[in-house]
């Protein structure tokens, strides 16, 4: 089954990406069809980071990686790179499981 | 169009000099972004997918934030095609890419096929920025194969370590997930196309705000302005839909409720204008 979604996923992101180069602008720059295509990503994105820092099963819990998460969001605001945004939040939920567990 | 800043005065083939910062730029974009695929394998390995499905990802799906996707619905234990269809929404926006790439790039037919796996971010981004379309076409070039060659590469070694590593969780590595999400979300809450120093535009708003109020009066707010804050709006909501429907629906379809958050912000600040249109 995990093959199965990763040929699908693969199948679908390449035909979108083909799509964008080989229709004809017209069909795509409607107004309402641009403003939906830049909202639901931030709309998934959004869900995406609540669901993968609370969700613990079907329940929501706050642990350490609501820690790691408030770590990225400071390494943001400071400007860090990409890959310390990531490594702080990973090595802050490392160090609070370790200490409290 | 006018996706190229235009400087009428430059010649379609580049100075050696000007060439040569379009790839220095590519190649900085490229390396950078490309090393992150080593969070991309060990997040994937943790999740349970094999190093095979892992590489496979990256290598015929090429854009982050949908493999990522994919592999935390999976490692949730998410329905497969719910799983799917998440990641495809996060890959759409590659289309709106594609579309300005296409007029920018003047690529010939039978090129089309094979430039459309580099479609992405930053491609789009490094492309984009160019002032014409030699320049254009090198920075894409560049960009897109230096980022493919690192991001494959460094797939493969994060997910082959994260068998050694062990459980992911016990290293923290289940919250690289999150926190590469929210370095993708944070640009795009910011209204218009992204620029290399946002810096003075966050401070320039409230100053003017504060001068509006100084002057004694209110700060215009027009529809504009609510347009702009559609984003962070969707933001909310998409979390209050997501973590609100969790208990109650099966694993992979709180992603697909929270999407309903675009269209619905969208309506509402139609309704808004309507009425407000018509006591005006």
């Amino acid at each position: 089954m995990i093959w199965a979604a990763v040929l699908l996923l693969a199948a679908g992101c390449y035909a979108v990406k083909l799509l964008g180069l080989s229709v004809p602008a017209a069909a795509l720059e409607r107004p309402l069809v641009r403003k939906l295509a830049a909202l639901v990503p931030i709309a998934t994105l959004s869900a995406l980071i609540a669901l993968q820092t609370f969700a613990e099963g079907r329940t929501l819990v706050v642990d350490a990686r609501a820690a790691g998460l408030a770590a990225a969001a400071v390494a943001l605001l400071l400007r860090a790179p990409f890959l310390v945004v990531v490594a702080a939040a990973v090595v802050v939920t490392a160090a609070v499981r370790a200490l409290t567990g | 169009m006018t996706t190229t800043p235009a400087q009428s005065s430059q010649p379609l083939s580049q100075p050696p000099r000007a060439r040569a910062a379009v790839v220095r730029d590519a190649l900085g974009v490229g390396v950078t972004v490309g090393l992150s695929g080593f969070a991309f394998g060990v997040t994937s390995a943790g999740s349970g997918l094999s190093v095979a499905q892992t590489c496979v990802l990256s290598l015929l799906v090429f854009t982050g934030a949908s493999q990522f996707a994919l592999v935390g619905a999976l490692g949730a234990g998410g329905n497969p095609l719910a799983a799917v269809t998440g990641a495809l929404f996060l890959g759409v926006r590659n289309a709106f890419y594609g579309l300005r790439l296409s007029q920018l790039l003047g690529l010939p037919a039978a090129v089309r096929p094979l430039a459309a796996q580099w479609v992405i971010d930053e491609t789009s981004a490094v492309a984009l920025a160019q002032p014409d379309r030699a320049g254009a076409r090198l920075g894409f070039t560049v960009t897109g194969l230096s980022l493919y060659l690192g991001w494959n590469l460094t797939t493969l070694l994060g997910a082959v370590g994260a068998a050694t590593l062990g459980d992911p969780s016990g290293w923290g590595l289940d919250a690289a997930g999150p926190a590469v999400f929210l370095a993708l979300l944070v640009p795009m809450l910011r209204p218009g196309r992204p620029r290399p120093d946002r810096s003075h535009e966050r401070h320039d708003r409230p100053k003017r705000a504060a001068r509006a109020r100084l002057r004694g009066s209110r700060p215009r707010i027009s529809w504009g302005h609510i347009r702009e804050r559609q984003e962070p709006l969707v933001a909310a909501a998409a979390v209050v839909l997501a973590l609100g429907c969790l208990p109650y629906v099966p694993a992979g379809v709180p992603i697909l409720v929270a999407a309903l958050a675009a269209p619905a912000v969208l309506a509402a600040g139609r309704i808004g204008a309507g009425a407000r249109g018509g006591s005006a």
